[in-house]
Parts: C-alpha cells; structure tokens; sequence
C-alpha cells in the first residue's frame, strides 16, 4: 500500500478548530454525516424488526418442534450464525443485482430501483443476519418459562390466545431483553458492513469523506463516535425497559 | 453446480482458509491473556486503572470492527509519525499484520467483559478462605481466582472464538485474500454467486464444528470430577 504524502503536518489548535469548521461546516461533510447516521439507524431498526417479526415465530416452531419446520429453522440459524455477515450480504446484494436490474429494465424504473435497491437488499440482508440471532435468543427464553405457569393455564383451560397473547409473550420477552440487547448491538454494528456494497450509511459517507478531503483519521474517528453515541443511547434504552418489564421482579 | 468452477474455487478458497486460520489463530493467541490482564486491570482496586481498562472494553465494544480496522488501516497509516517509525510501520503498513492487529484489539475487548464474569462468578469465601490459609494474593490468583474463573468463562470464551473466525473475514476490506476476500473475488469474477457462497459458508461452518468440539474437549478436561463446569 502506498498512500498519498502526509498533509498538514504543522497543524496547531487555532488552525484545527478552522480546519474543523472548514471540513464539517463549508463543505457540508458534517451534514452528510448525519444524513449516514440517520440511515444507519433506520437500516438497523427496520433490520432489527423485521428480523424479530420472523424470529417470533421461528422461535415458536423450534420451541413446540414442529415437525419439518423446526429443522429448516435451526438450519438456517446454524448456517447464519457460523457465517460472517459480509458472506450473506456479497450472497444478497450480487445474487439479486441481475434479477433487480432485468426487473427494473423491463418495468423501466431503473433510476429509482437503483436509489432503493441499496437500501432494501442492506435492510434485507441486515434483517436475516439479525433474525438468526434472536431466534436463538427468543428459543431460550421459551425454554425459560417455567412449565408449572404453563400447566397452570392448560389446568385453567384458557383458550390458546390468552395463553400465548397474556402469559407466553411476556415471559418470553422479559425473559429475552437482555439477550435482544445483545443482538441489537451487534446488528446496528453490522449495518457498517452494508457500506462495503454502497450503501450511503454513516461508514460509507465517512469513507468519501476521508477519501475527498483527505483526513480519514478524523472520518474514521467521526463514525467510531457515531457508533459509540448510538450504542451508547441504546445501552440507556434497555436498561430503561428492562426494569419497566422486569417491574414486580425485582431480584434484591 | 459447475465442476470446473469447483475446481478453480476450491483452491483459491482453500488458500484463504490458511489466512483466516492465521488471522483467528494470532486473535486467539495474543488475545486471550491481555484480554485476561484487562479483565484483571477493570476489577483492580486502583481508580485510573479501571477507568483506563474499562473505557477501552467501552470503546472498542461499542464500535464496529470496520471502523476499527478503518482507522488502524487508513487513519494511523496516514500519519507521518507512525510511517517513520519502523515497528508501527510495520504492523500497520502491511495489511495483514494490520488485520491481526484490529482483530486482536477487539477481541481483548470482549475476552475481557468474558473473563471479568468469570472473575466475579468465583465465590468470595473461596478467596478469603485462601487469604485466611496464608496464600499471597499472587498465590490466591493462580491457584485459585484463575482457575474457577477460567472453568466458569470458558464456555464463553469459546463462543468469542467462533466470532473471532467470523470477524477475520473483515480483513478482506483491506486488501486481505481470505475466505470471504476470495469468495467476493470468486462471486465477480465468475457469477456463480451461490455455488462461491455455498463453498464458502462450507469451510467456515468446517472451521466452527472443529474449534467448537475442540472447545467442549478442553471444557471436559477442565471441568471438575463431579462434572459442574458452569454455575448454578
């Protein structure tokens, strides 16, 4: 690797606070960093949700072992999670960008597909590694109730909603938070991935920047912050619910 | 599937098995005890030393691998001090060695959070028993604190290995040829986006199985006569 020569050795604090100015303020890189920020929260999210949506049930069929149902399942959690994230995100985004283009070609949007493929495929991609992950996670809590609770309520003859909708789901879930937790942290560190493949999130927006105005270090540094004030934020979040949904059981 | 692809892939693939190896094998190696001294050093009694160990686990877990490479790799690696200077040139210059370099970083991280658990899972009587028996605090920590810590975080730790493999593929952002580097490489060269894929996930889920059973035999080995190897 040969980079390009060091530039501004002689940089003192007055001339910093103006090259600060000058790169986040006058040309706008500030602005669009924010703008990654914002994607790369959305694209969490939106993976985060859509991952959980498809892991409850998921959960469930391990969970009660429907038959053909729960092994494809654990299949494809086992497969998701031995695999780096990089792997499914190149499988999406070059598996899908032929029939994408052929479809947009012959609908003949191609402009706007090209605006939103980048967008779904990384949401798409970001939500099958993120499901895998809280299968595991919503399977254990089931496997935490305690079967006496679930008995009781056969015993009761609660229809199977109320059984589901009024003692499963929220055990499983006050079972699952500190784990869904985990899952979430890693998945909003997995959106930076989705940047290797174009994605204008706060790391791909991050890297134009360090390679137009030649200051990666402070870029990098920048989306290094992003993450830590967006983990940070979340960090704060669950430990908020977690003692909402915890609430009357308080272990002293 | 195509054989002929099968056999330009495999090969190529099957050379970026050993750089992961290398990669996970260096994360492993270095990582384990400074991520065991940082687990130390974040439940010292010394103020500064907490302070310092634990921002580091903070910072290093709450940011990706990406970023961290990002910045070891094309931030330091821009800075006249760290290119003049012969050692740090070395490890960030080369790709590779920078790859190791950021894996390791982060994998002390979270082998510390791992290790910091198994520390505090150790009972207190059994610490002061072995103060009150005259061990020296150095004594205590190797015969007694290490071990039942080690034994208690060791089914974790393996976990963090399984992610170290996965996180090696990171490497193929600069440059480095691994598994997922040639398989990116494979994928746009030749289109035939899920046979790569399908090889690929094949010589990670491989690599995973072995370091996996190897790590329930080594917890078997570790583990007491009466079997209990995890709390509870």
């Amino acid at each position: 690797m040969q980079p390009p020569p060091f530039e501004g050795g002689g940089c003192y604090e007055g001339c910093m606070m103006q090259t600060l100015w000058l790169l986040l303020i006058e040309q706008g890189w500030g602005a669009a960093i924010l703008r990654g920020t914002l994607v790369t929260i959305v694209v969490g999210l939106l993976g985060m949700l859509i991952g959980l949506a498809f892991a409850i049930p998921f959960a469930l069929a391990r969970w009660t072992k429907i038959a053909a149902l729960s092994q494809v399942v654990l299949g494809y959690t086992l497969l998701v999670r031995s695999i780096p994230g990089l792997l499914v995100i190149y499988l999406l985004f070059f598996g899908s960008v032929e029939s994408v283009d052929a479809i947009a070609t012959f609908f003949g949007f191609q402009e706007a597909a090209k605006n939103a493929y980048g967008f779904i495929m990384g949401v798409a991609s970001i939500a099958i590694i993120s499901c895998a992950y809280s299968v595991e996670v919503l399977r254990g809590a089931l496997q935490a109730i305690p079967t006496g609770l679930l008995e009781a309520s056969k015993s009761l003859s609660l229809p199977r909603g109320v059984v589901y909708m009024k003692i499963i789901a929220p055990l499983m879930f006050r079972y699952a938070l500190p784990g869904l937790n985990n899952v979430w942290q890693s998945t909003i560190k997995d959106t930076s991935l989705v940047s290797v493949v174009g994605l204008e999130e706060v790391m791909r927006l991050s890297s134009i920047a360090a390679g137009t105005t030649r200051s990666p270090l402070f870029f990098y540094v920048i989306a290094g912050c992003v993450f830590l004030a967006i983990t940070g934020v979340s960090q704060i979040s669950f430990t908020y619910l977690e003692s909402r949904l915890g609430r009357g059981f308080k272990v002293s | 599937m195509d054989l002929s692809l099968i056999e330009m892939a495999l090969p190529l693939l099957w050379k970026g098995v050993h750089t992961t190896l290398i990669i996970g094998f260096f994360g492993m190696v270095i990582g384990l005890p400074l991520g065991i001294a940082l687990a130390l050093a974040r439940l010292s009694s010394i103020r500064w030393v907490v302070a310092a160990s634990s921002t580091y686990s903070a910072v290093f877990r709450g940011t990706p691998l990406l970023v961290q490479i990002f910045i070891l790799y094309y931030g330091l690696g821009q800075l006249g001090a760290v290119r003049h200077n012969p050692i740090l040139w070395w490890l960030i210059g080369n790709s590779l060695h920078c790859a190791i370099l950021a894996v390791v970083l982060n994998t002390i991280a979270y082998t510390s959070e791992i290790f910091r658990g198994g520390f505090l899972a150790v009972p207190r009587g059994m610490i002061e028993a072995a103060r009150a028996s005259g061990m020296s605090p150095w004594v205590t920590l190797h015969r007694i604190h290490f071990p039942l810590a080690l034994r208690q975080a060791f089914p974790a730790y393996a976990n963090e290995i399984a992610i170290l493999v996965k996180e090696s593929s990171l490497a193929s952002t600069i440059t480095v040829l691994e598994i997922t580097g040639y398989a990116k490489r494979l994928m746009s060269e030749t289109f035939a986006i899920i046979e790569v894929f399908v090889l690929a996930s094949i010589f990670y889920l491989a690599i995973n199985l072995i370091a996996l059973s190897l790590a329930g035999w080594l917890e078997r080995r570790l583990a007491t006569p009466d079997g209990r190897t995890r709390r509870k």
